[in-house]
């Protein structure tokens, strides 16, 4: 399989803080990651390079390189930037709908970068709320706000925001730490789905999560890749003692 | 171990004091409250009649109606709004959204909380200078208002600001990951979220600006005026200044004190139903985009 992403040694400081060391990482095309490790690791530093969201903060220098497709993401004009962030979508932690309708929550995606075809629109929104298994539960209310929905429903429908605009990388940070175990499952039924059409990576502080979704994964440990691999290997016969450690608990 | 039995009373005692004494300030001060608008009420009801809110003064001020002071206090509520509330929420937009961390924004802000200390009186001298002298306006009713708008900018800017701020980050990174541009995720998805906090800075404004005299001082206020304004450009009756006129200047004080609390009835009432209907509105905005 070709590498959909990958990071050569990079690195990335906040100010004085040295946040990500010399990472170096390969990320193959329609699969999914999950990037472990404890809270302060770096893990969700990384998975924001591939968006360039950490360009948002101020005092952040990065070096290396970051690759999509073969393409420094890095080294585009940042007129190129809001291009770049359509192919990437993004899920976070807490569920974050808009204060808008449910319709015009998975609408917004197309309609900020002016589409403004109403039966495309409409066609996608439906779509891609199938595509995200929330279609059935929403479909006679998509003109109620997207408030009302579940913690749960509500992830699902961020998700389907993000999938509106077609991305081919989906970056997902503790997508279901804040929901739970029966909107968990949901989320992670749904991230096994994706992985057919997208490359996802996922940040989690689950282990078990980790193990039933992804097909690769990297442990972070102080701003360093400590390794990466299946994710079968990873938590059967993982190389470093300090994976170890952490998969089964023995730190973190 | 055993613990001393007189220990654990002394404990109780000092929390039942330290708690009781608050409980009762707090009481207190809402007695307070309900006590200045007990009085008010007792003085100025006897005067409230529906010629009193709807009739011109009469007779040196001692009998007929205080509609002009209404309508003038109405004018220039709106008028300030208009000017403070647009560029009081776009000052805090800047502030929040797009200055930089640094000396300029921390000047910005230092200077902004600066203007929110500096007493009414020099508002109104000011807008004196500037907008009646300066830039020809005359005492009207524009002057006025834009001396009163800079009066409530501070305490928009202010609220703006923080409810801005209180906008968690993910929101705006959503966007910004759907490829929105900062000022698209600002007007619609940031401002919407903050809109019901914005409103809080509007009340307390109107507040404020509603009851204050000394802005108007010299910048718009009548001291009786046979007919209501007709342009902006007009000067006003306004109800705080009615009141400090016929408590303290009239022809006749004693006979026209009645009518002094059947004005500070109406001032504080109308305080109370902009502020109620303010709350109102932003209860149903915030229904409407209420957090999980």
């Amino acid at each position: 399989m070709a590498n959909k992403l990958e990071t050569i040694d990079v690195n990335l400081h906040y100010g004085d803080f040295h946040a990500l060391k010399g990472i170096g990482l390969a990320i193959p095309d329609h699969s999914v990651t999950a990037l472990i490790g404890p809270s302060g690791c770096g893990k969700s530093t990384y998975l924001r390079l591939f968006n360039r969201m950490n360009d948002l903060i101020p005092d952040v220098k990065i070096t290396g390189k970051v690759l999509m497709d073969g393409e420094d993401i890095y080294q585009i004009k940042s007129s190129k930037i809001d291009h770049l962030r359509r192919t990437v979508g993004m899920v976070f932690q807490k569920p974050n709908p808009f204060p808008k309708s449910i319709f015009e929550n998975v609408a917004y995606g197309l309609r900020v970068n002016g589409i403004s075809d109403n039966s495309f629109i409409e066609n996608q929104v439906e779509k891609t709320l199938r595509q995200a298994a929330l279609w059935e539960e929403v479909k006679d209310k998509l003109k109620k706000s997207a408030f009302e929905l579940s913690g749960g429903q509500q992830q699902r429908l961020c998700i389907a925001r993000a999938l509106a605009i077609e991305p081919t990388v989906i970056l997902m940070d503790e997508p279901a730490s804040a929901l739970d175990p029966i909107s968990t499952g949901k989320i992670e039924d749904l991230i096994f789905q994706l992985k057919d059409q997208f490359t996802i990576i996922i940040v989690t502080h689950n282990m078990q999560q980790a193990g039933r979704v992804s097909d690769y994964t990297g442990f972070f440990y102080l701003g360093h890749l400590i390794e990466f691999d299946k994710t079968k290997k990873i938590f059967t016969n993982p190389s470093k003692q300090e994976t170890e450690n952490y998969i089964t608990g023995r730190f973190g | 171990m055993e613990f001393p039995e007189s220990n654990e009373r002394r404990k109780k005692l000092s929390q039942a004091i330290m708690f009781g004494l608050s409980r009762g300030i707090s009481y207190g001060i809402v007695a307070l409250l309900f006590l200045i608008l007990f009085f008010i009420m007792k003085q100025g009801i006897g005067v409230i009649s529906w010629e009193f809110l709807t009739a011109m003064p009469t007779d040196g001020m001692t009998k007929g109606g205080i509609w002009p002071a209404i309508v003038g206090t109405v004018y220039l509520v709106l008028g300030s709004m208009l000017f403070a509330f647009p560029v009081g929420v776009m000052a805090g937009i800047y502030v929040n959204e797009y200055a930089v961390a640094g000396p300029v924004k921390r000047f910005v802000k230092m200077m902004t909380n600066n203007l929110a200390g500096v007493p009414s009186i020099i508002f109104g001298l000011f807008g004196m200078a500037l907008f009646v002298n300066q830039m020809g306006f005359g005492a009207s009713i524009l002057a006025g208002s834009l001396t009163l708008g800079l009066l409530a900018l501070p305490i928009v800017i202010r609220t703006t600001e923080e409810a801005l701020k209180s906008v968690d980050d993910t929101f705006r990174q959503a966007s910004y990951a759907l490829g929105g541009t900062k000022l698209y995720t600002i007007r619609k998805v940031v401002l919407p979220i903050a809109l019901p906090n914005i409103l809080t800075g509007l009340i307390l404004a109107v507040g404020r600006v509603s009851g204050e005299t000394a802005p108007i001082l010299f910048t718009v206020a009548a001291y009786f005026l046979p007919k209501l304004p007709s342009s902006i450009m007009d000067q006003a009756m306004a109800l705080p200044y009615h009141l400090y006129v016929i408590s303290t200047s009239g022809t006749q004080i004693e006979a026209s004190r009645p009518m002094a609390y059947g004005t500070a009835l109406v001032l504080v009432v109308i305080v109370l139903i902009v502020n109620i209907a303010a709350a109102l509105l932003r209860n149903y905005f915030g229904k409407k985009v209420k957090m999980n």
